[in-house]
Formats: structure tokens, C-alpha cells, sequence
């Protein structure tokens, strides 16, 4: 899939996280992310992104994420969603990659 | 035997702590709602959180039920897909008026049952009558389909179609209710009541819940925790209906060790239904930790 | 050094000092030390006309010892004005040792950046000051006290208050200084009477002066050597800005319900039974369960101890709480009850939790129930760091409560925004395991294996019971495994038991 515009999905709340997706030139996903739980789970939370993504093809995108403690379902459900809003409208859902 | 449907707890399907919250508060079943819950522009966010925390979160032995959008309309059939693919125990139908609309959805189901092989007929259905003719239409909607687990009632929009409005002794509702419990006997099915939206009003609510009792409903909607303690007290068998059920079922098992085709306690003959019923009152008992059952 | 627990305490740390053994092993013979008095004659004027007057007058000199109490919490206006008079001054190297420090006091951090203070002896630390001091802001450790460790340390001169500044809602100009009867009032002075009772020098700071005798007092005139009156001692708001409502938070009331639960199948759940329960969220739900509880089966308590809330006066008003020791007023019905009441107690932090006092009244504790950032397999508690390493919460009556209770219930959620309370070694150990009976979350409790008793009383709760590894098992398979908080050598902060001895050091965050 290729990000053709840009898109935003979550809240700020406890739990949540707050997904942007942009479109990049170059290759490769890049993420800034400021979450409350750096420390603990940064690394993961980028994995978690990065994999979800990739398992949609999207292979370059810029992600903004402002994280306030989302579970890995959550994560994995916000960039799905922000993927999606990013892309052409004729786009429908790949359930068969989803998972 | 059939599962407990006490309560049914109603979380917003927009919601991703209340998503992986939800269980432990002893609802009998969570109802993630996609339909009234959630806001137009994010029909589809809270449909990928509820695709992902069912398959992701452990929700033990509570039954997970998801309200669709109405078929007909540009989010329903997502819906179905996802929530099938998903693993979804029941998907309730927003708003039911006729036989065809639990068709339509058996039809949607299905076809993704077959796509993605999982067991044709897994996935439960639940119907929601809230307007006047689907409460005529209540039986044909009650049998439509083997899927179909219970018919709710969804009283918000119902008074409004009946030109009236909530009060607090229920009686503008009694009619849909007694129709609706009417169909669900007659279809063997289970018989949800609707929410009680007064949440601070603890008194309020227990004359509510007992009146559903007393009308033959096997549980209700609850929109917050506080109310699951009292439904499941309300539902709770007395000692003396659980002395005579345990009485009941030992006279049963009599029976059947004995090989004997009748069933008898006390000199009375006792058939099938207050078998059924005795054993219901057990399983209630159990589930309040009132009944013990001796192995 | 590797103390009792497992916990490694440098050995430049350990500098003379004691590594934590048990909760009760340096309870042998002490003593207690005295201080020096300035005598006052007749016709000598206690009342003065500034703060700058006051310190130029207690001799205040470079190197010496500060001490504050924190009644006012964050409206606390006292200690930021104290200290910004001192640094003008030009005074520097003090010891600040404040019964606890909040997130109003970050204007320290520039004191301390400019060497006016340079040691710290609290029981809490929050805000930018605690973020600070977690990243090596001071040269020497900030030493962590209990508010019983706290009183034993000035008991014992361990701390030598030479002046301490105490604010007061209303005082006399002879300096019989009260929490009530002023504009912002606290009610309970607790923190404040051991250091006005062992400091050189003490200045009453006051908003509110009051005609001679200013009675009853908390603080007495033959403790105080000046009087201070200035425009404003705090911000009301801030002084009883604690939650003191039952929370309606269906998570915590579920944690609440199950841990009153606890409590009344654990045997201890009697009539003349004692209790203690906390300020907010779960730990003072309980008491709403516990309530109704008595009033079906007519028990009383004897006793409820520590900060004080409107529900618990509700319930002392209502005849099911005889007596009540309160150390700390969190709201303003506990203000007004305890000028009312005869039977509420005002009580100093010594009283209230100094293992080296004969009536230390936690010792007659039955039930006391806590909150905890981190516990871990080994049911240690911290409450002063945050997952993160950073320091965040304050020892407080913690340690004390739960060495001499009889039962020891932490209540907690299992996870809190991803952050998981079950590990498998707490960041800082302010509470060591053997002091903890049962740990109650939203998921089901562990009980301790120590408490074999407990453990049959509890058979039958109708409430899941896990083994604590299960439980920490659970909460990772929900978050994921975090990753471990990397720290530094230096050592920022001690932590001190309440007997004296150093159960734990806090390091540097990377």
C-alpha cells in the first residue's frame, strides 16, 4: 500500500495512543514517538508500529505518536486505522494481512 | 446447559481501556457497541479496536457479544467481517423489525464463516426490537434463525415510537415487554431487558430489575458496574428455592440411576420443565456463590 | 554490602550506619538527646516584624539544620518564602530537613544549584525537584525518612534541628500556635510538635494572631522562641487539595470491595477492632465497605489512626469509631471535628509511628491498608519511585503501619496506564516484604506464605487467590515484558527504616 496523504487516529487519553501517519519520499518508516512509558516500552511500542505496518506493506511513512500507555492491540489497531485513512479511498481493508 | 445471561454490560467499542477493563466486573456478557456508542468518523477506528482486543485480550468465561451498525448502511457489513474474522461469540443486530432483517445478517455472517473456514453457525445472533412493529413482529424475529441466542428489548428509541415517554413504573413499556418474553419462551430463546440510563438512582433500579424478574426475563443491560451486583442479587434464588431445587434434581438423578422413565418427589409426578428449572435455579445459586455443588 | 533483603547499599553509604536486618531488629535501649533553650524573661517580645528579623535573631549560620513541617501541602507558601529570605541573606550549606516536600517546592532546585542547601532529609519528593534530584542534582544523597523514622532520627539527635520554621494557622504573640481557629486551617499540627519540641531554635509563622492564650495549642509557647506574622501562611485550596470523597472510579470501588472482604474474613474484624486507611482512590473506599459491614454485624472500632478524612469522621460521628489519633487533617471536616470533638485526638509523628517510643500507638494497629506504586515477588513495596526510577511519592506512614499492623492489606490496581504494579524486583524497597500480609487487585489478591493463617482464613473468600508469580505473570502476558530502568552509580538518595538502619539506596536515572 502507498501513503498518499496524511492521517491521524486516537486520543490522548490513559491507554490510548494517538496515531499520525504522513507520506515520506524516501524509503523506510520512520517514527517519532513521546510516550509515557519510554523507558519500559518504548522499544516495543516502535516494534509494534514498524511490524504492523510492514505486515500492511507499507514500506515508507512518517509516524507521529504520542503515546499514553496503549496496550499492543491498541497500537496495532490505531496505525491499522491511520494506515488506512492514508491511502486511496478505493483502498478496502486486507483482512487476510490484518492479523 | 445453557450459559447465564444475567447481565450484559454495554462498553463503548471507541474505548480502549474500557475495551480491556470490561471483564472484570463479573458481567455475565460485554456488549462492544459500534453502532450508537460511536461517533460517525470513527466507525472505523472502533471497529479495528474491537477486532483487536478480541483477539488479543483474554476475556475467560464471559460472553462477547458486538453491536453492528444496521446492514443497510455503509458500516454494517465491515462489521460482520471483522467481528467474524475476529472470533466474535454473538453479533447483535442494531434494530430489528422483521425476519428478513435476521436473514440478511445470517447471510452476511455466513459468508464470511465459509471465507476464512471458521465452523458455519459458530457465530451467535442476538436481535434488538425496539420499535412498535418489530415488537409484532417479535415471534417471527425469535425464530428466524438456529443462530439466534435472545431478543432484547431497546427502549430508548421505543417510547419515542410510541408517542409516550419513560416512566419510572414502567408501564408504558409493558406491552414490547410482555410480547417480547412471549416470543423468547415461545422460541426457546433467551429475553434481555433494556438499560436503566439513571445510574445514581440504586433504588429506581432495583424496582426495575424486579419487575423484569417477575415478568420472566433472564437478564438485563447494564451501562455500568455498579449495576451488576444488584441484577445478580435480584436474580438470585432464595434458600428455600434452592433447597427444593436441589431436592428436585437429586429426585432426577434417582430417576435415572434407577432407570425408571418418571420422575417423582413427594408422590407428585415431576416433568421436564421444573427439571429444567430447578437446575437453572442452581446454576443461579452457583454463580453467587449460594450453592455449593457435592461431587 | 548486601543487606537483608537483597538490596546492595555501598559501602561509602553505609558510613558507620546500619543495613536493614528485620522490622524489629534494633529495638534495643536509646536514648533520647536534648536541645539547648534560650531563656526568655519577663517583658521579652517573642513577636517580631519580618522572617529576616527571625533568622538574623535564631543566629541561622552556614552549615546549620532547617526544619519545616508539610500541613500545608502544595498551598504551602511557608518553606519556598523561608528559604528565598535565607539565599538573600547569603547563608549557605544548610541541611533542609522538611517532614516532606512537594511539587510546589521546586523552587529549591535553584537553592540547591546555588549551594544555600545542601542536604535533604524528607519523607517525600515530587515534581521538578524530584526529577531533578533524580538526575544528580545534589552532591550528597537526599536520605529518605519515614514519618517514625523521621521522629525517632531528631529523638535521637541523628537530626539537629537548630531553627525550625513553623507555620501555623493562628497563634498567639507568646506562640501558642494552633492547625485550627485561623483563615487556612489544617487542623492536626502532628509533623510539626516533634520538631518544635526538639529544635533550638522555633519560629512560629503565622497568618492569624490570635489573643493570649491561644488555647488549646499544638504547639506550645514554652517550645517557641519567636512569632512571625505575615500576609498569607498558604493557599487553602492547596492545603486541603486531597481527594476526601469516596472515589466512583468502579475499578478501585471493585479493589476496595474486595479488600473489605480481606478484612472482615481475616479474623480481624471485631468489635474494639483498630484500623487505618488511606486519603483517596482505593485505599479510603474501603472504609465505605468496611462501614456498612459493621453496621450489619454491630462492631465498633476502637480506633482509627493517621491522615484524617471526612468519612472516617462521618463514622466517628455516627458512633462506629470510638476514638481518633490524627496525625494529619486532609480535609476541612477533619479540621472542624478535631476542635469539636473530645474524642479526636491530635497526635505527634512520634506518638503516631517512632519505633523507639514506649506508646507508639501503630503498635496497637490491627488493620492498615496501603497503596503501592511496585510490588514484587517477594512482596516488597515501593511508594517512592516511579516505574521509571524517578522518584515520586513519599515514604510516609508507610513502613511504620505496616511493620506493627496486624494485618497489612495493599490495595492497587495490577496495571496503571501499561505500567505494570506486580514485578519481578521493585525499583526501591520502602517497605520490605515480611511487613506485607495480602495484596488486593482488581483481578483477585496473593496472600503472603508467611501468613499460613491467612491463608486458611481466606480459603473460602469467593474471591480469586493467586500466587504472587502468578499474578506478575498475568499482569506481563497483558503489557509485555518492560525493560529495566537503567541507572548510574551515584547514589541520590537513601533510604533510611525506621529504626535507622538503610534498607535501600536510590541511584542516578541514566
Amino acid at each position: 500500500m502507498k501513503i498518499i496523504k496524511s492521517s491521524m487516529v486516537g486520543t490522548l487519553e490513559s491507554s490510548d495512543i494517538q496515531i499520525r501517519v504522513e507520506q515520506r519520499d524516501e524509503l523506510g518508516i520512520k517514527i517519532q514517538l513521546k510516550s509515557s512509558v519510554e523507558k519500559q516500552f518504548g522499544k516495543q511500542i516502535r516494534k509494534v508500529i514498524i511490524e504492523t505496518l510492514e505486515s500492511l506493506g507499507i514500506d515508507s511513512c512518517l509516524v507521529i505518536a504520542i503515546d499514553k500507555g496503549a496496550l499492543d492491540c491498541t497500537i496495532k489497531a490505531r496505525v491499522q486505522c491511520a494506515a488506512y485513512r492514508a491511502v486511496g479511498d478505493a483502498e478496502k481493508i486486507n483482512w487476510e494481512v490484518i492479523n | 446447559m445453557e450459559r447465564l445471561r444475567r447481565t450484559m454490560m454495554f462498553v463503548p467499542g471507541s474505548n480502549p481501556s474500557m475495551l480491556s477493563d470490561a471483564c472484570i466486573y463479573g458481567a455475565d456478557s460485554l456488549m462492544f457497541d459500534l453502532e450508537d456508542a460511536v461517533a460517525i468518523n470513527e466507525k472505523d477506528s472502533a471497529r479495528l479496536l474491537v477486532y483487536n482486543a478480541i483477539k488479543t485480550i483474554d476475556y475467560g468465561n464471559t460472553e462477547v457479544v458486538v453491536r453492528i451498525n444496521e446492514l443497510h448502511g455503509p458500516y454494517g457489513r465491515d462489521d460482520v467481517e471483522a467481528m467474524v474474522r475476529a472470533g466474535v461469540d454473538v453479533i447483535r443486530l442494531p434494530k430489528t423489525e422483521r425476519k428478513e432483517d435476521i436473514y440478511e445478517v445470517e447471510a452476511a455472517i455466513e459468508e464470511v464463516e465459509r471465507k476464512i473456514g471458521r465452523e458455519i453457525g459458530s457465530t451467535k445472533m442476538m436481535a434488538a426490537v425496539e420499535s412498535p412493529i418489530g415488537v409484532i413482529n417479535a415471534y417471527e424475529i425469535a425464530t428466524a434463525s438456529k443462530r439466534l441466542i435472545g431478543i432484547a428489548l431497546g427502549a430508548e428509541d421505543y417510547a419515542t415510537n410510541m408517542k409516550t415517554k419513560r416512566y419510572p413504573d414502567g408501564l408504558e413499556l409493558l406491552g414490547a415487554r410482555t410480547q417480547i418474553v412471549i416470543a423468547a419462551r415461545a422460541a426457546g430463546i433467551y429475553a434481555l431487558d433494556t438499560v436503566y440510563t439513571h445510574i445514581d438512582d440504586e433504588e429506581g433500579f432495583k424496582n426495575e430489575v424486579e419487575l423484569i424478574k417477575q415478568l420472566g426475563f433472564d437478564g438485563k443491560s447494564v451501562i455500568n458496574p455498579r449495576q451488576i451486583k444488584p441484577v445478580c442479587d435480584i436474580f438470585a434464588p432464595t434458600a428455600e428455592e434452592i433447597k427444593k431445587s436441589e431436592n428436585i434434581r437429586r429426585a432426577a438423578q434417582d430417576a435415572k440411576e434407577q432407570g425408571l422413565g418418571v420422575i417423582s418427589l413427594n408422590g407428585k409426578m415431576i416433568d421436564k420443565p421444573i427439571v429444567d428449572r430447578a437446575n437453572r435455579v442452581l446454576q443461579l445459586a452457583t454463580a453467587v456463590g449460594l450453592y455449593k455443588e457435592e461431587i | 554490602m548486601e543487606n537483608s533483603i537483597g538490596r546492595e547499599i555501598p559501602d561509602e553509604i553505609i558510613d558507620g550506619k546500619k543495613v536493614y536486618v528485620s522490622p524489629f531488629f534494633l529495638n534495643g535501649e536509646v536514648v533520647k538527646t536534648a536541645h539547648s533553650i534560650k531563656t526568655v524573661k519577663p517583658g521579652d517580645e517573642k513577636l517580631l516584624d519580618s522572617i529576616e528579623e527571625a533568622i538574623v535573631k535564631c543566629g541561622l549560620k552556614d552549615g546549620m539544620t532547617i526544619s519545616f513541617h508539610h500541613h500545608f501541602r502544595e498551598g504551602d507558601y511557608i518553606l519556598n518564602m523561608v528559604v528565598n529570605i535565607i539565599a538573600k541573606l547569603g547563608i549557605k550549606n544548610l541541611t533542609l530537613a522538611s517532614s516532606s516536600l512537594s511539587s510546589v517546592h521546586k523552587e529549591l532546585v535553584k537553592h540547591i544549584k546555588n549551594g544555600v542547601i545542601s542536604r535533604i532529609t524528607t519523607s517525600g519528593l515530587r515534581g521538578e525537584l524530584a526529577e531533578e534530584i533524580s538526575n544528580g542534582l545534589m552532591e550528597k544523597p537526599v536520605i529518605i525518612r519515614s514519618h517514625g523514622g523521621r521522629a525517632r532520627a531528631i529523638e535521637a539527635g541523628d537530626i539537629k534541628i537548630d531553627v525550625a520554621f513553623l507555620g501555623a494557622s493562628s497563634s498567639d504573640t507568646y506562640g501558642n500556635a494552633s492547625g485550627s481557629r485561623g483563615i487556612a486551617n489544617c487542623g492536626s499540627l502532628g509533623y510539626a510538635k516533634i520538631d518544635a519540641e526538639f529544635a533550638d531554635k522555633v519560629v512560629i509563622i503565622t497568618d492569624f494572631l490570635a489573643p493570649f492564650p491561644n488555647v488549646p495549642a499544638s504547639i506550645s509557647q514554652k517550645d517557641v522562641d519567636y512569632v512571625v506574622k505575615i500576609d498569607k501562611i498558604g493557599d487553602p485550596a492547596g492545603i486541603v487539595s486531597c481527594a476526601t470523597r469516596y472515589t466512583k472510579n468502579p475499578k478501585e470501588l471493585l479493589i476496595a470491595e474486595y479488600a473489605s472482604r480481606v478484612i472482615v474474613e481475616s479474623g480481624y474484624f471485631k468489635d474494639g477492632f483498630s484500623f487505618q486507611t488511606g486519603s483517596g482512590g482505593s485505599t479510603l473506599a474501603v472504609s465505605r465497605f468496611l462501614k456498612d459491614e459493621m453496621l450489619i454485624k454491630g462492631i465498633t472500632a476502637n480506633f482509627a489512626l493517621g491522615g484524617i478524612t471526612k468519612p472516617i469522621v462521618e463514622m466517628h460521628e455516627e458512633g462506629l469509631i470510638k476514638h481518633i489519633f490524627d496525625v494529619q487533617g486532609f480535609d476541612l471536616t477533619a479540621v472542624k471535628s478535631i476542635d469539636e470533638n473530645q474524642n479526636h485526638h491530635e497526635i505527634d509523628s512520634s506518638f503516631y509511628a517512632n519505633p523507639h517510643n514506649k506508646g507508639c500507638i501503630a503498635n496497637k494497629l490491627d488493620v492498615v491498608v496501603l497503596s503501592a506504586l511496585e510490588i514484587d515477588t517477594d512482596f516488597n513495596v515501593n511508594v517512592m519511585t516511579g516505574s521509571d526510577g524517578v522518584l515520586r511519592g513519599a515514604s510516609g506512614g508507610h513502613s511504620d503501619t505496616a511493620a506493627c499492623a496486624k494485618l497489612t492489606v495493599i490495595v492497587s490496581p495490577l496495571i496503571r496506564s501499561r505500567i505494570p504494579c506486580v514485578v519481578d524486583c521493585v525499583n526501591t524497597v520502602i517497605t520490605p516484604g515480611e511487613s506485607i500480609d495480602v495484596l488486593v487487585t482488581e483481578v483477585g489478591i496473593a496472600i503472603n506464605p508467611r501468613r499460613v493463617d491467612l491463608i486458611e482464613k481466606l480459603k473460602n473468600i469467593n474471591i480469586p487467590i493467586y500466587p504472587i508469580q502468578e499474578l506478575k505473570e498475568k499482569v506481563e502476558g497483558i503489557v509485555g515484558i518492560p525493560e529495566k530502568i537503567k541507572y548510574e552509580d551515584k547514589v541520590v538518595a537513601i533510604v533510611e527504616y525506621r529504626d535507622g538502619s538503610i534498607i535501600d539506596v536510590i541511584r542516578k536515572v541514566k
